[in-house]
């Protein structure tokens, strides 16, 4: 039987994955990927401990605790959103340079 | 057979991670992420929280994945697969910081009584999860609406300002 440790632990897999995208990869579009599969890590923690920790407070009318999937939910309406947005950046990005290598998109630098 | 399709899962979404972000070609490394989250959906499954599991699906697979891969389709180009490799030493320090996090929160997993939770307590139905989304987190819900309303309109005028620039 899966522990609640197991899911834990892919999570933690899938975040030192995205980490480690994050700090090599240069294309936008690698960034995005490194950033989604983060994501993934942290809603799959939040559906485990919503799950397998014994319910604290209750939903209204009902005796389960649904905190933790709701939450998701949110989660991922909002990761999709951020993809929309970035995606939409990186088409601009590539018309204004030819290149979406953020190493090279210098115009808004400081 | 529980713990068989878990480490085949475990196999799928960390392997297909690894391919999103190691791919020679990017649609390649976009359909590796759908395969990641398509194996995340079926872990939310085996948590015993198939409303979220189907929604991962519809929303990540459905939509955004879809929607990389139209894009790298769309605006395709010989720049699009000649990523500049990562030099040797960025990719050595990549390696050292994701497994640094990988070994810092694996061992205060196992250094936790984490281990102790092996049944599933809470098995929220749909109606737990309508209730909750209606009643008390009804003003999330509001907000997030408008959060997406607002990053589409965005979406779409920074592409409407880009037709300007061109037309000048």
């Amino acid at each position: 039987m899966n522990t609640l440790s197991d899911f834990v632990l892919v999570s933690a897999m899938l975040f030192g994955i995205g980490i480690y995208g994050l700090v090599t990869k240069r294309n936008a579009l690698r960034l995005l990927f490194a950033v989604e599969l983060m994501i993934n890590a942290a809603n799959l923690n939040f559906v485990a401990f919503g799950q397998y920790l014994p319910s604290l407070g209750t939903t209204a009318g009902s005796s389960t605790n649904a905190v933790g999937q709701t939450f998701v939910l949110f989660s991922i309406a909002l990761a999709a959103a951020e993809a929309a947005v970035i995606l939409a950046i990186v088409v601009v990005a590539y018309r204004l340079h030819k290149d979406v290598d953020v190493s090279e998109l210098k115009s808004m630098e400081g | 057979m529980a713990d068989l399709i878990f480490v085949a899962m475990m196999v799928v979404t960390v392997g297909s991670a690894i391919l999103a972000l190691e791919a020679d070609e990017i649609i390649y490394g976009a359909i590796g992420l759908a395969g990641s989250l398509f194996g995340v959906a079926t872990l939310f499954f085996l948590l015993d929280a198939p409303y979220v599991a189907v929604f991962q699906i519809a929303v990540y697979i459905g939509a955004v994945a879809v929607l990389i891969l139209f894009t790298v389709m769309l605006v395709r180009q010989e720049k699009w697969a000649k990523e500049v490799p990562a030099t040797s030493l960025t990719r050595l320090a990549g390696i050292l910081t994701g497994l640094a996090v990988f070994i810092a929160l694996a061992s205060a997993t196992i250094a936790s009584n984490l281990s102790q939770f092996s049944t599933i307590t809470n098995n929220a139905t749909f109606v737990d999860i309508g209730v909750l989304i209606s009643t008390g987190d009804a003003p999330i819900l509001l907000v997030l609406g408008l959060v997406l309303a607002a990053s589409v309109v965005g979406a779409l005028t920074l592409s409407r300002a880009d037709k300007e620039e061109n037309a000048k």
